[in-house]
């Protein structure tokens, strides 16, 4: 066996009920390199670094440590092979200090000893770059100081392989700069280090081989020098892809949405909402960009009538030139009555947009089952609507009355946008939209939003991924702790620009008390 | 792959089946029925050296053996299943009402209260008011939990509980108050030389009349819970209050809504079991049906028809668990062992249409 293969993954299947979420997969993952794995939505990434991080049990195949076969069942296991997963969720002890999420789980004999471990935490930190304080809490920490705690955690068990995944979905673009000058440090240092991704850009920036999985199956690995976009797109979906989002021109601007000092408070009694100003207009696509947890979600919860709303006002204003209404202190279904219409998804689709249990049919009923006088509800519009969204964006389900919570994420997402399209909108508010979709589906969203901005409707459109709010939004407001850091032009701003919004208040830094 | 068998694979893991069809899955239950059965057999026989078929034969015999037995069990199926009918719509909102049994006492008590104190009244106005006393008071027995939850945020399990409890001294209270002949502590059969206020016979049967009502219950209670815009709100609301409330349902509302109907219909159990069966109140009354409800609806998975099957297998088991500790001079607690296992085997089959197991020996076939 070649002295360089950290990891040989040979002939992996991994099967959940009928579904095969790796097939045969063979390869390996070098010494010293930093390997990204990349594919779609449900391609079988997380599922395989799960087998060798000890949470699944591969149905078929074998893992080579070292060249030596391992069986690895448990995360500790994984730990004497030397292998540590980052996971997408941390998992962390709120009220532990640092040090002491280190060191939890660890069989060591003897007495906790808090100067020999802050020691070895200080001697990892200062080989790799990091900065932590192990006195510090979890609930004070940031999420980036959260990732890295979870990733010296990992190394001080000795591990050599790492495993992200999707480290830089939380972060923004700064922190991810730190996160991946760290990450090449490991790997001059030797270690094996795993990226679980579906960003390209990243992919390209940041790794020495690529490795891509497709629906389950193993495609290939290439190196980072001879890939681009395009060539790397092409293996992760199979076919050719265009990568523009088209970004109309705004027409007939007209103010259909009025937010003014906009305060929430939620039980805790922390501001979540603070002062809040903008206006959203008819016919364009106004993209809001932010820190996971700064208020976005709150903001459109106030606006649907579904968040209590502690001081300010929202205006709707109607195209037909009639008063302008109050949206302030009403509920969804008194919004509704108003003659507003106004299409959310959630970002939450099956705790809030649909419910997991019933199909297609009784879900697209769920805002309109109350129309009519008859005690009974009427299924046959709901089954046309159904039939109609299931053709036309190619919904994949068994049956209409298949519970939605069986389908795909990206199935998931096409039934509830369809059916908040399909009644429509003069304000269309989303969430994470294309979260955990493919690319094919994520670039069928963006034309439909695109089509709603041309019919006039007034999009609002909260995202994550800083490169699509560049390309498709006219303006981007910006939110940073529950307040409008700034409002830009999607045009002419730059990521960077964006990035330093996120983190700071117009510049000021103020988004300490988190 | 020479070292193949240095690997300790898991020998057993668990993994979870995408779909099982209908027939299958009913072919499973069946054959768990009768391993429940031949396992009962094995320790009827090692324990008490019977003949198990013959004590199989007494347990059928008791349940079914005449017209009066089957009467008899079809009034004990109608009661148990009012309870779950009653309790459908709160747990399909997963609201967990574990109150049915002082729901029922109080509907019992009201239901009593009339036909002691309004027996002079003619029978349908008398049948009437006991009708919507016994409603109503089931209804109020559920509306202050509900209250308590939909404002308050109250843990509705331990509330309704509880209720249990104050409805038990109530009862108890009353039967004090009401008993007779007076030193007795027991009401006695009311009104058993008028007959006022119990139920008629119905086609010569004096216990088709319970039937009747709960099936009728039973076909409103599914129809309401699959067809109606309440019965669709009760769905959702179950299912997540964020997405109620995302689709402009008013949860508050539809929860004490829900669990008056529940405790109403809990409290009609309380009516059909003191107007047409024991003709007495007493705090043995819901007779612990209240909690056996439960395990009822969850068998049957909150549907209605459903409920039908399992009450039915429940008080198979139940009363043929009694007949056969009389026939064969066994002690109730032996026969009550059978009942157990048959449950637990039913229970167990569910695993087995849920999940499969798969062998280490298995996956060695595979990979070779």
């Amino acid at each position: 066996m070649q002295n360089n293969i950290a990891v040989r993954f040979e002939n992996i299947t991994k099967t959940f009920g009928s579904v095969k979420a790796n097939n045969k997969i063979s390869f390996d993952i070098r010494k010293g390199e930093i390997l990204s794995l990349l594919g779609e939505n449900g391609s079988g990434k997380t599922t395989l670094m799960n087998m060798l991080s000890g949470i699944y049990y591969p149905d078929e195949g074998e893992i080579f440590v070292d060249g030596k076969p391992v069986t690895i069942t448990s995360p500790k296991d994984a730990f004497s092979c030397g292998i540590g997963m980052i996971h997408q969720h941390f998992k962390l002890i709120d009220v532990f200090s640092a040090a002491e999420n280190i060191v939890l789980g660890l069989d060591e004999k003897g007495n906790y000893d808090r100067k020999k471990v802050a020691a070895k935490i200080k001697e990892i930190c200062d080989r790799y770059g990091f900065n932590i304080n192990p006195d510090r809490k979890v609930y004070d920490m940031t999420v980036s100081e959260k990732q890295t705690l979870e990733i010296v955690k990992v190394l001080y068990r000795g591990a050599d392989i790492l495993i992200l995944d999707e480290p830089t979905a939380v972060l923004t673009p700064q922190e991810t700069e730190k996160l991946f000058a760290v990450i090449r440090n490991m790997r001059d240092h030797g270690k094996s280090v795993v990226i679980i991704t579906h960003k390209l850009h990243e992919v390209l920036s940041v790794s020495d081989r690529v490795a891509i999985l497709r629906k389950g199956e193993y495609i290939g690995t290439v190196d980072t020098i001879d890939a681009t976009e395009m060539t790397l797109t092409e293996m992760m979906v199979g076919k050719k892809i265009e990568l523009d989002i088209e970004r109309p021109e705004p027409e007939n601007l007209r103010e259909a949405l009025s937010v003014r000092n906009l305060t929430c408070i939620n039980d805790e009694g922390v501001k979540v909402l603070d002062s809040i100003e903008f206006s959203a207009y008819s016919g364009e696509i106004l993209g809001i960009a932010g820190i996971s947890g700064c208020g976005q979600k709150e903001l459109l919860e106030a606006i649907a009538g579904l968040q209590k709303v502690y001081g300010g006002s929202i205006m709707f204003h109607p195209s037909d030139g009639k008063k302008s209404k109050e949206l302030v202190g009403k509920t969804p279904r008194q919004i509704a009555k108003l003659g507003v219409s106004l299409s959310f998804v959630p970002e939450d689709r099956l705790g809030m947009g649909l419910v997991g249990s019933m199909g297609m049919t009784e879900n697209m009923m769920l805002k309109s089952y109350n129309s009519g006088h008859s005690p009974f509800i009427a299924t046959r519009k709901p089954k046309r609507l159904a039939e109609k969204i299931h053709d036309e964006l190619e919904v994949v389900t068994p049956s209409l009355n298949t519970p939605v919570k069986k389908l795909s994420g990206g199935n998931v997402q096409k039934v509830l946008v369809g059916r908040e399209l399909s009644c429509d909108p003069t304000v269309l508010m989303t969430a994470y939209a294309v979260r955990g979709l493919d690319i094919n589906t994520s670039y069928a969203i963006y034309h439909l939003l695109n089509e709603q901005k041309k019919k006039g409707v007034a999009v609002i459109f909260v995202g994550e991924d800083l490169d699509v709010l560049l390309e498709l939004s006219d303006r981007i407001l910006v939110l940073c702790g529950g307040r409008v850091s700034g409002i830009l032009d999607g045009r002419t701003t730059t990521k960077e620009e964006v990035g330093l919004l996120m983190t700071k208040l117009g510049g000021k830094v103020g988004a300490d008390n988190e | 792959m020479s070292n193949k068998n240095t690997q300790k694979d898991p020998f057993v893991r668990i993994v979870r089946r995408s779909s099982m069809p209908i027939p299958l899955a009913w072919t499973i239950r069946g054959i768990s029925m009768l391993l429940a059965l031949l396992l009962s057999a094995l320790l009827i026989y090692t324990i008490t050296k019977l003949d198990p078929i013959e004590v199989y034969k007494s347990m059928f015999n008791g349940v079914f053996g005449n017209k009066m037995r089957s009467w008899n069990t079809f009034k004990d199926v109608a009661f148990l299943l009012c309870i779950s009918v009653g309790l459908a719509p709160a747990f399909k909102m997963r609201f967990w009402n574990i109150g049915a049994e002082g729901q029922v006492l109080m509907g019992g008590i009201a239901t009593a209260a009339c036909m002691l104190y309004l027996a002079a009244l003619p029978t349908p106005l008398l049948f009437l008011c006991m009708i919507a006393s016994s409603l109503l008071a089931g209804a109020l027995w559920a509306l202050i939990p509900a209250a308590f939850k939909a404002n308050f945020g109250t843990n509705e399990t331990l509330f309704t509980l509880m209720m249990n409890y104050v409805a038990i001294q109530i009862t108890s209270f009353l039967v004090s108050k009401w008993e007779n002949p007076f030193g007795s502590n027991t009401v006695g059969i009311i009104n058993s030389l008028t007959r006022a206020g119990w139920f008629p016979s119905v086609g010569g049967q004096k216990y088709g009349l319970n039937v009747i009502i709960v099936l009728v219950l039973t076909v409103f209670m599914f129809i309401y819970l699959k067809y109606t815009k309440q019965g669709y709100e009760i769905a959702v609301v179950g299912e997540s209050v964020n997405t109620a409330r995302y689709a402009g349902i008013n949860v508050k509302k539809t929860m004490i809504r829900t669990m008056l109907i529940s405790g109403a219909v809990c409290g009609l159990a309380g009516f059909v079991a003191v107007s047409g069966a024991s003709h007495t109140i007493s705090v043995d009354t819901a007779g612990g049906r209240g909690f056996t409800a439960i395990i009822v609806a969850w068998l049957s998975k909150f549907n209605t028809p459903m409920m039908i099957l399992v009450s039915l297998l429940i008080v198979f088991l139940e009363n043929g668990a009694d007949r056969i500790a009389t026939d064969f001079g066994l002690n109730e607690h032996a026969s009550e062992i059978i009942s157990a296992i048959i449950l637990f085997f039913v229970l167990g089959s569910e695993f087995f249409i849920n999940y499969k197991l798969v062998f280490r020996s298995k996956r060695e076939e595979v990979t070779e």
